[in-house]
């Protein structure tokens, strides 16, 4: 493990060093070449155009609602990842962000349960019999 | 996962993969987060709270709509667009969400050249991210006043279950205002690297500390968690 953590600082300072040398001193934080951006943005339009194409064709049911999930979360994983650099941050970065909204999905379960057993005691009582 | 980058390299010592190097980062005395600025540490800690708030408003929504027994509203309707004589559904927002996604695009941009002290290229495109911003809450304002003036309200509307209204001011608005305070914050940081506040390190009026080109990455971080939360309410308000 020692020599494993002495190889990757070894790696960590290569590029640095290799800025210095070539005189471009200043350009540290995250340098990511422009055209990643742009394959990106081209993605994002894509799946966009996608999730609207589901409204426009009325897609409906299971079908409809995991293509949308879908292509939701490609696009906030594309966002987060590539434009907001989370791919290049360090694991306890990530973590201490990318985790706590699990505990939103706990959330989601409970009050998905909770608005069903609401609704089934609303057509139990207070819908209008049919 | 890609390899870290190094934001101050003379300060970040090697990783360790995996779970060990998040407890090696956490354990023994250190600066949890290495190689992030205090201010990009907080910005995305702030993020994470507004993640929550934005959940329990479309949590809310989920709620307020799998309970009701009057049928919802359907927003492919109610967002269509009349284009020579033709009912387009949801091409308002469709249009809304590329504008949003262009601005994400620039600002992504702003932030690459802002680390290359490009100053002209920078503060351009971030005020194109803003000038996109601002068009974005202009459609807003139209598609609002287009569903008030079809008579829809907080209490009620003449489609079906009455929180259609109530959900969608709120969350819509919601983000809305983030949208307005991020052309806000935009145009002021722009007018910074324009000035070239940040080659001479000039220090900042409300805080006196010394102004870094971070502040645009930063500055990109809330202008793309702003289009990433529209990637919810798109998905979940408008097209569920």
């Amino acid at each position: 493990m020692t020599n494993a953590a002495v190889h990757m600082e070894g790696q960590l300072h290569a590029p640095a060093h290799g800025a210095v040398a070539t005189g471009a001193v200043h350009a540290k934080g995250q340098q990511h070449p422009i055209k990643l951006y742009l394959v990106v943005w081209g993605w994002l339009f894509v799946l966009s155009t996608c999730s609207y194409l589901v409204d426009y064709f009325g897609l409906h049911g299971y079908l409809r609602w995991s293509l949308i999930l879908l292509f939701m979360v490609l696009k906030a994983g594309l966002i987060v990842a590539v434009f907001m650099h989370m791919a290049w941050e360090r694991l306890a970065l990530a973590y201490a962000i990318l985790a706590p909204p699990i505990a939103v999905l706990v959330f989601v379960t409970i009050m998905v349960l909770e608005s069903e057993y609401t609704h089934f005691l609303r057509e139990l009582f207070f819908a209008t019999p049919s | 996962m890609a390899e870290t980058a190094l934001t101050h390299p003379a300060e970040a010592p090697g990783r360790l993969p995996g779970w060990r190097g998040i407890a090696a980062d956490w354990a023994s005395d250190q600066r949890a987060f290495k190689n992030v600025s205090w201010g990009k540490a907080m910005m995305w800690i702030f993020l994470l709270s507004d993640t929550f708030i934005f959940s329990c408003f479309l949590l809310s929504y989920m709620t307020a709509r799998m309970s009701t027994t009057v049928p919802w509203p359907n927003p492919s309707e109610v967002f269509a667009l009349n284009f020579a004589g033709k009912q387009i559904p949801l091409i308002l927002i469709a249009i809304m969400t590329f504008i949003l996604i262009s601005s994400s695009g620039t600002m992504a941009m702003a932030v690459n050249f802002g680390y290359r002290r490009d100053r002209v290229r920078t503060s351009a495109l971030m005020l194109v991210t803003a000038a996109f911003g601002a068009t974005f809450v202009g459609m807003q304002a139209f598609e609002w006043t287009k569903l008030i003036i079809e008579g829809v309200r907080p209490w009620g509307n003449p489609w079906g279950a009455a929180q259609f209204g109530a959900s969608f001011f709120m969350i819509t608005g919601f983000h809305g205002t983030h949208v307005t305070i991020g052309v806000i914050f935009l145009i002021a940081i722009a007018r910074k690297v324009l000035r070239g506040d940040f080659d001479v390190e000039r220090r900042g009026f409300f805080t006196s500390r010394k102004g870094y080109y971070e502040i645009v990455e930063i500055m990109g971080l809330y202008w793309h968690f702003v289009d990433l939360v529209w990637v919810f309410i798109f998905a979940l308000f408008y097209l569920w």
